[in-house]
């Protein structure tokens, strides 16, 4: 059965990893195969802890705490629950970790043998790993930035390097440049090239895309306009979607109604029939294209194209009557003109009916006008407004259909101004009841467009990173303060009958001691660093070289993975932290050992502490095994047990009332 | 070159070493070699203006050997300039450090050619001459038709109100802090504006009220930016043209000069924030004589600014941050020069402590309690604040109140939201649209007092009126089954299991039933936070919940702002999760019963330091809320360097008097291509440095002002840009004048030291010095001529829009995203 909750938005990203067609189930129908899809995330979970191990050796910390950091690694409640559901935590942490261990070897083997083929090899693991990462999940880039500046920063003591010659430092600086910045931009557009050329078909997602990119995909919008003509000509019957679709995708729209007389404030309107956006296909979307100069409705032969800068009427398909915009206020937007399709009242009201087009993404000033790829804007050639979506309901009159306007103070590109025409077909039919259950009909016919690779992953890059995730609160959402402090927790999945459950709980005596290190590893760090500016050196330079880069790997990676979420906007959980918890987890030991070593002076002192840890380690291997029926959940505990395990008001335990 | 290698080694081991004794060592033997240096160019403008200015009859060949005798012109360099500050050159303004020890160490190479005494002289005053000079063009440009328009113009009808505001003593709130507001009521008093003027909205006319104080005032401050900036520079750089340049772009800058000339925040806060840099890097060069009197001057001048700057708009903090940045890396060299005790270093950091952040915080929290005691009366401004804080004000229905303590049933209500900046209980006689919810009576809440937001508190099951005065008092009682009627509608409050507008998982609350009759999902538990069964609930003090009784879940309101349906009130929702927040808090305000005794209420008056951190949080909340809404055109912060549009001042049409605020687009796409080229030169000096190249003695120095100086110039525009990408409120145009005001010094700085570069790489010393004057000049008259060109965007364009070839603007449309 499903746990927790699908996310498309990454699923999107794990393309290469996960087999994301299958993820996208909701419910887990026996045939889908749950154990090979969680077998990824516990695979990577499981790898982390021996790769913890190799972190710490590879800093050149002692095999104890390279150990110490794979016991903690291996107790943690968290990281377990993680990795054992479909998740991608556990993969992101996986390439974390990957990413700094193999930067390590690189490093390490920079001092013996550059440019062997080991050093390649860790060096161009290290830009796979970050991008790997970073296509996971985007929190990923935090890790991909550390390593970066940590890059940077021995390749700055390189050029200082005198003992190097120019060219040699060139050679590095570029194996560099290539490895940490090439390789990770070339992986992330493959993962994507990939993911599209995989997931072709249209899907759920489809309308968050513009028409183009739709109309690229397999049973979308092609399935109405393949084989569209392509080039909109004078009698053309087109759908015009606005690009900017906020708060709705939607299209141009009449209707035989009317703006009412007076409005509700008692402002007074044209009277004339209402033209509004309307987010669902209809026949009264529909509207043709015609030449000022001529009488007929129908595409002559040869057609003869719209382009840029030309002027053209557009005409309401089955009312006949004309798009027309005038110095009248719009019903909701007074700033702006109304916008209507002509009646004339005899009023001394003439028709303004003529509008210039604008193609905004033309290719040269004669460009055609394009179905679906062209973005035109339509200005209003008697008053020079704009024709606009405003974006707000008209009220009951209009039958709550978004206001559409003629902006006249156009203040530059915006996207709530232009359109594109989405479906497309040439006229062929003189009269208007002909011309009418031509209207009906679906659209039919031959082209076929792709739009590049190159363009679908912009727009696709762009979509993902202003897509506005619903900023809604959760059951289980908390504050990044909440999780240092461990002070909520998330119920995973319960069992449909008995108390057993699953909760993405830590193991808390781990979470208080890795943040105690956290803050004894500043303030040591400020110590000694204050120190040695006074020339007083408590550490020897190699010692002083591992504490620093350790600090900058461990230290950093729990920071950079961990503030950036103050700032977001989204809404947060627990889980989100857990990457820079891994990284504080491998911090500890890397302290531990410092206090042993530098700080125990004497025999005894580290007999004593030795002791310590050991204490301390069974008693995190206690917290553990306690918390081990939530984290596995494969024991129903009983409502008192359970209770007893609440050690926080805040954890939200399940308990069944019966 | 032994000689550059031999500096460049000094420069870096001079963290290291003790101080070198002066005169002696590398640098000074290396000063003498510079005598005879063969290509030696002499092209310092300054000297050449100075020339001009004080001798005009002396020949050109003759000023060329008297200069010869003088130290390398403007960056000076050598070990004094690239070690630490201590030993940098000499306090005191304009003869700059350094001119410091090289200049001290060969007194007597200087006096065989000329007199010393003489030549500081004539540099002193030329410098004075032209600082002179500069504020006065930076004056006159500002005040040039600064009556023009006679109308308000954009923001002047918030800042102009709230002066008045000041003016009349009456309680409002916005959510930039007070002190720039209370300067131009000031101002606008000592003037003798008398308040009356309403400053409803752009356009008003004036007509006889004296605005021109408040304008005057702003102007006044706008145009010391120039003279500060040109101090800035000289100090930073210690060369005249770079100076002039610097002064000259913002001076012919059309963006800081409509900025300048209005009723706004922009030219107080920019003065400020000028001042503080002015400060600092004035308090820098006296590093080298710690606890004088100008040192502490500077520094405690640095500590008011910063004040003042902060005291205005928050974005003061971004320069905060600069001299913050500053003083920790030279506490840092402090502390790494063994030479001084620990003792010294810790007199240094308290005097910092003291000055910076001791001085600053006492200012900014004296701007505050002026503000409070000068507004005594109720305003505005009311709603914003909790009811405690109200009733400081005079006027205020809380002030001096005495209102009956305790609930009882038929009192009439306000209900308050406790977190800050939500306001009032509120209904009125509006459906909620269709589509959302249940078409029932809208329930939001409200920042302004009003009719609506009074209900009436009733037992759940009698509708009998309980102000009948044959029934005894009964009180409401923690835990009690409540309804609550609205006054004005007689609709019940009201919540039911469909998701509220805007909050998708909370339930929907609405106004429901005719005459107080409803169901039972009008029926609501009272709960008093933190209290036992059978308590009475006191009016203002106590912090009460409502749970609604058949779905359980908490009466809150989300803070989100509901669309225009909703008449932008804030959403109130029913929230099925008990976390406890301020939220879902509320507590009774207004108390109306008439069967029960007045007491009095004084106890509520909040201390001083309560009433400071609520103004703060409604204000960063008020902040927060500035978003903009859908469909609205915004300005991005990628548009501002690049010039992409400006901000609409005054008028639209061709009749209208139209101002646009706009950069001078030479000046400001110089600006971008000068921070291009300063990365670009920065980091190729930066790597040469590393890789331990032998530069030239010349370019060694001027890379000390390019790499120091410019940097520092750089932070400040790094810190006043990039943080507004990261903030999620409206933004405007003039959000990047404190930046621009950074990078312009920063063309300043860069374009004189190319042009050194330039001319030093020509072999011919005369083609050199011709070179750098005339590559100075061009740039200077280039700017002043584009100036010529666009004033008209500051100064006011009648006539056809610049489409039109009729217009005087015609042709200098040069993006099509301009709209004048």
């Amino acid at each position: 059965m499903p746990c927790w909750k699908t996310r498309p938005q990454h699923m999107k990203l794990c393309a290469w990893c996960i087999q994301l067609s299958v993820v996208v189930l909701s419910e887990y129908s026996s045939n889908v195969p749950v154990w090979s899809l969680r077998l990824l995330p516990a695979l990577t979970g499981a790898l982390s802890v021996p790769m913890a191990y190799q972190i710490l050796s590879e800093l050149g910390f002692s095999h104890c705490a390279a150990m110490g950091a794979a016991l903690l690694m291996l107790i943690e409640n968290a990281l377990i629950t993680q990795s054992r559901l479909m998740l991608l935590e556990s993969v992101l942490i996986f390439f974390n970790l990957l990413a700094v261990l193999s930067y390590l070897k690189f490093s390490n083997s920079q001092k013996q043998r550059p440019f062997s083929p080991s050093w390649w090899f860790w060096l161009t693991l290290t830009g796979v790993a970050c991008s790997c990462a970073v296509g996971v999940k985007y929190v990923g880039v935090f890790t991909y930035l550390l390593v970066l500046a940590v890059a940077g920063v021995h390749a700055w003591h390189l050029i200082g390097d005198r003992s190097l010659s120019n060219v040699s430092v060139l050679c590095h600086l570029l194996a560099r440049a290539a490895a940490l910045l090439v390789v990770p931009a070339a992986m992330y557009l493959l993962f994507f090239y990939v993911h599209l050329s995989l997931v072709y078909r249209s899907g759920p997602h489809d309308q968050i895309m513009s028409s183009a990119f739709q109309a690229s995909l397999e049973g979308g919008l092609a399935r109405i306009t393949q084989g569209q003509p392509l080039e909109v000509a004078y009698g053309s019957q087109v759908t015009l979607k606005n690009v900017f679709g906020k708060p709705v995708p939607c299209w141009l729209h009449s209707h035989q109604s009317t703006y009412p007389m007076i409005y509700e404030n008692g402002r007074g309107s044209s009277h004339q029939q209402q033209v509004t956006c309307y987010p669902f296909k209809d026949v009264n979307n529909w509207w043709i294209v015609k030449d000022p100069g001529r009488h007929q409705l129908v595409v002559s032969n040869p057609p003869r194209p719209v382009r840029h800068g030309d002027v053209v009427q557009l005409v309401h398909g089955m009312t006949t009557r004309f798009l027309n915009t005038h110095d009248v206020a719009a019903p909701l937007s007074p700033h702006s003109q109304e916008v209507s399709c002509y009646v004339d009242y005899n009023v001394s009201m003439p028709s303004q009916n003529l509008w210039r087009l604008d193609i905004v993404n033309r290719d040269s000033d004669a460009g055609v006008w394009k179905t679906i790829l062209s973005e035109v804007r339509l200005v209003h050639v008697n008053t020079s407004a704009v024709l606009k979506l405003s974006g707000a309901h008209l009220p009951d009159w209009g039958f709550r259909q978004l206001e559409v306007v003629g902006e006249k103070l156009s203040r530059g590109y915006h996207e709530s101004t232009v359109w594109n025409v989405e479906e497309h077909r040439y006229g062929k039919s003189q009269e208007q009841e002909e011309r009418e259950v031509e209207l009906h009909s679906p659209t039919q016919m031959d082209v076929h467009r792709n739009l590049s690779f190159l363009a679908r992953f912009l727009e696709l890059q762009w979509r993902m990173l202003t897509a506005k995730s619903d900023g809604s609160e959760h059951k289980y959402s908390s504050s990044p303060l909440d999780w240092v402090t461990l002070d909520t927790s998330i119920a995973y999945w319960l069992h449909p009958r008995t108390s057993a459950q699953i909760h993405l709980l830590g193991n808390v005596v781990i979470w208080a001691s890795a943040s105690l290190a956290t803050a004894v590893y500043t303030l040591l760090f400020f110590w000694y660093l204050l120190r040695r500016r006074r020339k007083i050196c408590d550490l020897p330079e190699d010692s002083w070289l591992r504490w620093v880069l350790a600090g900058a790997l461990c230290a950093g990676g729990w920071a950079v993975n961990y503030v950036p979420f103050f700032l977001m906007e989204k809404t947060l959980f627990l889980y989100h932290y857990l990457p820079a918890l891994t990284f504080q987890i491998l911090l500890l030991p890397v302290v531990l050992q410092h206090i042993s070593d530098h700080l125990c002076r004497t025999q005894l002192l580290r007999s004593l502490f030795s002791a310590l840890l050991v204490a301390w380690y069974s008693c995190a291997c206690h917290v553990f095994n306690t918390l081990r029926p939530l984290t596995y959940g494969d024991k129903s505990l009983s409502p008192s047990e359970l209770k007893a395990l609440r050690w926080k008001d805040s954890w939200d335990i399940l308990i069944r009332k019966y | 070159m032994l000689c550059a290698t031999s500096r460049l080694l000094a420069a870096r081991t001079a963290t290291a070493l003790p101080a070198q004794p002066r005169g002696r060592g590398p640098g000074a033997r290396c000063r003498r070699r510079e005598l005879h240096f063969p290509g030696h160019p002499e092209l310092d403008l300054d000297d050449f203006l100075t020339g001009r200015l004080a001798r005009p009859s002396v020949p050109v060949g003759r000023r060329a050997i008297l200069r010869r005798g003088r130290m390398p012109p403007a960056v000076g360099g050598g070990p004094a300039r690239s070690e630490l500050r201590p030993r940098r050159g000499r306090c005191g303004p304009q003869t700059a450090r350094v001119v410091g020890p090289d200049e001290t160490a060969k007194p007597a190479a200087r006096s065989r050619k000329r007199p010393g005494w003489g030549s500081r002289h004539f540099e002193a005053a030329g410098r004075w001459a032209l600082l002179a000079l500069v504020t006065l063009l930076s004056f006159a440009t500002r005040f040039h038709r600064l009556d023009e328009p006679p109308h308000v113009c954009w923001d002047e009808t918030h800042f102009g109100k709230m002066g008045s505001y000041y003016i009349n003593r009456t309680f409002f709130f916005d959510v930039h802090p007070p002190l720039g507001k209370m300067l131009i009521g000031l101002a606008g008093y000592l003037s003798g504006y008398d308040g009356t003027f309403l400053f409803q909205k752009p356009g008003d006319k004036y007509e006889h009220h004296n605005y021109m104080g408040m304008r005057g005032f702003c102007a006044f401050l706008g145009s010391l930016l120039v003279p500060f900036a040109y101090l800035i520079v000289l100090e930073l750089s210690n060369s005249l043209p770079a100076a002039l340049l610097t002064a000259a772009l913002l001076t012919f800058d059309t963006g800081c000069l409509t900025l300048s000339q209005y009723i706004l925040l922009d030219p107080i806060l920019m003065f400020f924030i000028m001042a503080a840099m002015l400060s600092m890097v004035k308090h820098n060069s006296c590093a080298n004589r710690p606890f004088s009197a100008p040192w502490w001057f500077w520094l405690s001048l640095t500590g008011i600014n910063l004040a003042g700057a902060l005291g205005v708009k928050f974005v003061g903090l971004f320069i905060i941050l600069q001299v913050g940045w500053n003083t920790i890396s030279d506490l840092w060299h402090l502390f790494g020069d063994l030479s001084l005790s620990v003792v010294t270093v810790g007199k240094h950091l308290t005097a910092r402590i003291l000055c910076l952040i001791v001085l600053p915080l006492t200012l900014y929290t004296a701007t505050y309690a002026v503000h409070f005691m000068v507004l005594n009366k109720s305003g505005p401004g009311d709603g914003f604040f909790s009811s405690a804080f109200q009733a400081r004000l005079s006027g205020n229905n809380l002030h001096n109140a005495s209102i009956p303590e305790h609930l009882a049933y038929g009192s009439v209500i306000t209900v308050k939201n406790l977190r800050m900046a939500i306001g009032y209980l509120h209904s009125h006689r509006h459906l909620y649209p269709e589509g959302i919810g249940a078409r029932q009576q809208q329930v939001t809440t409200y920042l302004h007092k009003d009719y609506n937001n009074l209900w009436i508190i009733k037992k759940h099951n009698t509708n009998a009126d309980p102000l009948d005065p044959s029934l005894p008092v009964e009180f409401v009682r923690h835990g009690d089954i409540i309804r609550l009627e609205h006054k004005e509608t007689s609709r019940n409050l009201h919540s039911h299991y469909h998701e509220a507008p805007l909050t998708r998982k909370h339930y929907q609350v609405t106004g429901y039933g005719i005459n107080g009759t409803g169901d039972s999902n009008d029926f609501w538990r009272i709960e008093v936070v933190n209290r036992k069964f059978g308590n009475r609930i006191k009016v203002l003090r106590s912090r009460i919940r409502l749970i609604h009784l058949v779905t359980g879940c908490v009466l809150g309101s989300s803070g989100k702002v509901l669309p225009k349906w909703g008449w932008e009130q804030l959403e109130v929702t029913c929230t099925p999760y008990l976390k406890e927040t301020l939220n879902s808090i509320w507590n009774v305000e207004d108390h109306i019963n008439p069967k029960l005794p007045n007491i009095s209420l004084d106890v509520l008056q909040p201390s001083f330091p309560e009433v400071l951190l609520e103004s703060h949080m409604v204000m960063i909340r008020g902040n927060n809320g500035l978003k903009p809404k859908d469909n609205e055109f915004t300005s991005k912060p990628w548009h501002w360097p690049v010039n992409y549009q400006g901000l609409r001042f005054s008028g639209i049409n061709d009749t209208d008097f139209r101002v646009y605020l706009l950069g001078n687009p030479v000046v400001w796409w110089l600006n971008l291509l000068s921070i291009a080229l300063y990365l670009l030169l920065g980091s190729i000096i930066a790597v040469a440095v590393q890789r331990g190249a032998h530069l030239p003695a010349e370019v060694e120095g001027l890379s000390q002002v390019l790499l120091r100086g410019g940097g520092q110039l750089l932070l400040g525009w790094i810190l006043h840009y990039f943080p507004f990408f990261l903030m999620g409120r409206i933004l405007y145009f003039h959000h990047y004048f404190p930046a621009m005001l950074f990078s312009s010094m920063l063309t300043g700085i860069l374009w004189d030291t190319l042009l050194r570069l330039w001319a030093w790489s020509l072999a011919s010393s005369s083609l050199a010095r011709g070179l750098y004057v005339v590559g100075n000049l061009s740039l200077l008259l280039g700017t002043a001529y584009s100036f010529y060109l666009f004033h008209p965007l500051a100064y006011g364009m009648v006539g056809p829009l610049a489409q039109d070839p009729r217009s005087p603007m015609a042709g200098l449309r040069w993006l099509e995203s301009w709209d004048f």
